[in-house]
């Protein structure tokens, strides 16, 4: 009895700390992100009811048929019964599956647009570093020899490659509103995870592979990006950010970049 | 046969080194009980430092001067004692008691079979298991202590060596030899009880007529069998890429630590691949036992017969056969071919259909019953309510565009703790209760046993709730401290609410233990079938 009550109380506050969204998501910050949402919520939704339906129907037979000295009703089980639920939850959780797949695939199946800005993304013990191609749209050659923190060389560009002069490299992440941007990432020692909330984006940066990932934010503001793969001792302090800035901002930006890369050469 | 129960000469071949199926179904119990104690304490440890990561603890730094100077834990150490409690918890708690604790005490009691088929190779797989448990111990004790790589020890994080941080050295080959180990003794452990189920059962006691905690051991011998077959080889391949410097696993070209590496053309998802075909069957291998413990006990408790008994053994079967075709669940974001995340998330949800099946048949079993109250019979009804709790979200998980956002988060550690660890813990407890009388031929304190489950019952979900809220606000897990992020500060109050109740949890498993061994001694002598089961064992 008491613990009827309790799994009824308790299924009650769980639905009841889900619903407030008094802990939940940041607001999206991309289209991707706002569907997210919404086939978050539609799992929600459904998983939430059949939570409550199965908590509740506990509790009940809990009560219904606590002993009270009689003789309990012998049965063996209803083969219609487990037709029918097997079924039903076939369809419940597999047509979920189906539903939610368009969404993946948009994210990770489908190409960006030609036009997409590119970033590369490089991760390592315990830093990120970007680097963006530049005026001439293309990126220098690399070289793991010519790696230098210090110097403020993480991508090891190699500077005999004249493609390479107006690479910028960048400790944080900036790109223009609704300017659809292709991320390439790659990691140089161990795996780290690149995840930014407001995105509703995380991906897996592996050494020895470039791994795409592409997004459109369309609304400006600074979001952080955590490395959610452990990576080591410093894992959770493994911190950068996402600035998004209207399109002119973004040019302004790329041109003292480029102004500051001349007075170094 | 007979001689195989005669009872053997002195202390030493009778407690230590025996081949009788009872005692080494006890001394698997109680190296899980053991390695529970620990496990935990290392939680504590852990959450303690989460909400007070500045706090300097003197038993920290007695306990670990190089990994706590002063008491004030490092990064590395807390990501040491992560890594430890996942793998004291899942191998030596949740692998061991279930499946070769309370499966090789009762199958020949169950069976009516004088004892396991090859009692030697079950004392030897005992023992094996023994030294893997001390072999994963003493990688607290080395040079640089334990690794802080996590249970799942991706490489190249654990392939590379000590340049990768302090405990991924020695530290990281004990790890690695003492999970190789604990393989070995699966193994050996499944074939035993394949073998014993096949051929040892009592005349006229067909297949289908064992009882579901028979099919539960059944199953998870199988899965065992394919899976460890598995995590054996990978195991042994990481070891070779630390030690005589192949390269299964890592890449050419690393630049660790301004060193660059020798290795060549090797793969971080391979390691992957041939750790999760094992580690996902492995949730298996913790609850399918258990959950053949609480068909039994809902049944008997409920004064009915199991609902739906061979569903309930084809639900076993599907569990145990989808289990090895989703492994690729836990890498949607690993940077694997995206296709494949869509194959391996129909399937993966697909394993839900199984799952409730069970779950209809447990309120099926409980319909029309005369439920009587015992201790057991609450662990069980506890064992129902968490069991769909920490399985529901795996409808989240198991969609890569949901998963895209919760992998690694709390969302996860919470969906995990619920269903494999306390569900299965739960069916731990529900079957100690009910089989003390049995194994102790005394009885365990009924006010005691029903304090303690309804502390840990409010306790657990206290615990672990908030956890999925935590993911949704998008809390990475395996972080030593929050202090870095702007937006985990706000979180805060909510970790210390987890904490304080991990703490009382936690205190309330000493009523357990004191009721244990108390009642060992103590307790109210038993009557031959207490419960008025109706299995060979109480017979």
């Amino acid at each position: 009895m008491i613990l009827a009550v309790l799994v009824w109380l308790l299924s009650i506050a769980i639905v009841v700390a889900f619903a407030i969204r008094r802990w939940w998501f940041p607001p999206p910050a991309s289209a991707v992100g706002a569907e997210f949402d919404s086939y978050f919520g539609i799992t929600a939704i459904l998983t939430g009811v059949i939570f409550l339906s199965a908590q509740v129907a506990l509790g009940w037979v809990i009560v219904r048929y606590r002993d009270k000295g009689g003789a309990a009703v012998q049965s063996h089980g209803n083969d219609r019964l487990e037709w029918i639920w097997t079924t039903a939850a076939a369809i419940l959780f597999i047509g979920l599956g189906l539903i939610t797949a368009g969404l993946w695939a948009k994210v990770h199946i489908e190409p960006a647009p030609a036009n997409a800005m590119r970033v590369e993304v490089l991760a390592k013990q315990f830093a990120w570093s970007f680097r963006y191609a530049g005026p001439d749209g293309r990126f220098g050659r690399t070289s793991i020899r010519m790696v230098n923190d210090a110097n403020g060389n993480p991508f090891g560009l190699d500077d005999t490659d004249p493609a390479g002069r107006d690479d910028i490299v960048t400790s944080t992440l900036r790109v223009p509103v609704n300017v659809p941007v292709q991320l390439t990432l790659q990691s140089r020692d161990v795996i780290h995870n690149f995840f930014v909330r407001e995105l509703r984006m995380k991906q897996d940066a592996v050494p020895g592979m470039r791994i795409p990932l592409p997004f459109l934010a369309n609304r400006t503001g600074e979001f952080e990006i955590a490395c959610s793969e452990l990576c080591g001792l410093g894992h959770h302090q493994m911190r950068s950010k996402l600035t998004v800035i209207t399109a002119e901002a973004f040019a302004d930006w790329q041109k003292q970049m480029l102004e500051q890369l001349r007075q170094q050469q | 046969m007979s001689q195989v129960h005669a009872p053997p000469q002195g202390f030493l071949r009778r407690w230590i080194f025996s081949t009788d199926h009872k005692v080494i179904g006890l001394q698997y119990y109680f190296l899980a009980l053991f390695s529970a104690i620990i496990g935990m304490v290392l939680s504590a440890a852990m959450r303690f430092h989460l909400v007070y990561p500045d706090a300097k603890v003197r038993l920290f730094g007695w306990l670990w001067p190089d990994g706590a100077p002063g008491g004030q834990m490092t990064p590395e150490l807390y990501l040491s004692l992560m890594t430890m409690h996942g793998t004291l918890m899942v191998f030596f708690v949740l692998t061991a008691a279930p499946q070769s604790g309370f499966g090789n005490y009762f199958i020949p009691l169950q069976i009516s079979a004088p004892d396991m088929v090859f009692p030697r190779l079950n004392m030897l797989s005992f023992w094996v298991t023994f030294l893997a448990l001390v072999t994963l111990l003493a990688a607290f004790f080395v040079p640089g202590g334990a690794p802080l790589g996590g249970w799942t020890a991706y490489p190249p994080l654990s392939a590379i060596g000590e340049v990768a941080g302090p405990g991924q050295g020695l530290g990281m080959d004990l790890w690695i030899l003492s999970i190789a180990l604990f393989s070995i003794a699966s193994l050996m452990g499944s074939i035993n009880f394949l073998t014993t189920l096949a051929d040892l059962r009592a005349p006229g006691l067909g297949l289908f007529d064992l009882p579901l905690t028979c099919w539960g051991w059944l199953v998870t011998a199988l899965i065992s069998l394919f899976a460890f077959a598995v995590l054996l080889p990978a195991g042994i391949l990481l070891l070779l890429d630390r030690n005589i410097g192949t390269s299964f696993f890592v890449p050419s070209n690393l630049l660790v630590n301004d060193r660059l590496l020798d290795h060549k053309g090797g793969s971080p998802l391979l390691f992957q691949h041939l750790f999760w075909f094992f580690g996902h069957p492995e949730v298996y291998i913790a609850i399918l036992p258990g959950m053949g413990v609480i068909s039994t006990v809902l049944s008997t408790f409920a004064r009915k017969p199991v609902f739906g008994r061979m569903a309930m053994i084809y639900a076993l079967l599907a569990i145990g056969f989808l289990g090895f075709l989703v492994w690729g669940h836990h890498m949607f974001i690993s940077g694997m071919s995206p296709y494949s995340s869509i194959a391996f998330s129909l399937i993966t949800l697909a394993v839900g259909v199984p799952s409730a099946i069970k779950t209809f048949n447990w309120i099926g079993t409980l319909w029309g019953g005369q439920l009587r109250f015992t201790t057991a019979m609450l662990f069980a009804l506890g064992f129902v309510s968490l069991f769909v709790s920490g399985g529901i979200t795996g409808i989240f998980l198991g969609q890569p565009a949901i998963d895209l956002y919760m992998h690694d988060t709390y969302f996860v550690v919470g969906h995990f703790h619920l269903i494999m660890g306390v569900a299965a813990v739960f069916a731990l407890f529900a079957a100690t209760f009910y089989w003390f009388p049995k194994m102790f031929g005394r009885m365990l304190s009924e006010p005691l046993g029903k304090a303690h489950f309804y502390i840990t019952f409010l306790g657990v979900y206290a615990i672990f709730v908030p956890m999925h809220l935590a993911g949704i606000v998008g809390n990475p897990r395996r972080y030593p401290d929050f202090k870095e992020f702007e937006f985990l500060a706000s979180l805060m109050p909510m970790h210390k609410f987890i904490t304080h109740a991990a703490f009382t949890t936690a205190a309330a498993q000493l009523i357990f233990l004191f009721n244990l061994f108390y009642s060992m001694r103590r307790g109210v002598p038993a009557p031959q079938n207490p419960w008025e089961a109706s299995t060979r064992e109480w017979n």
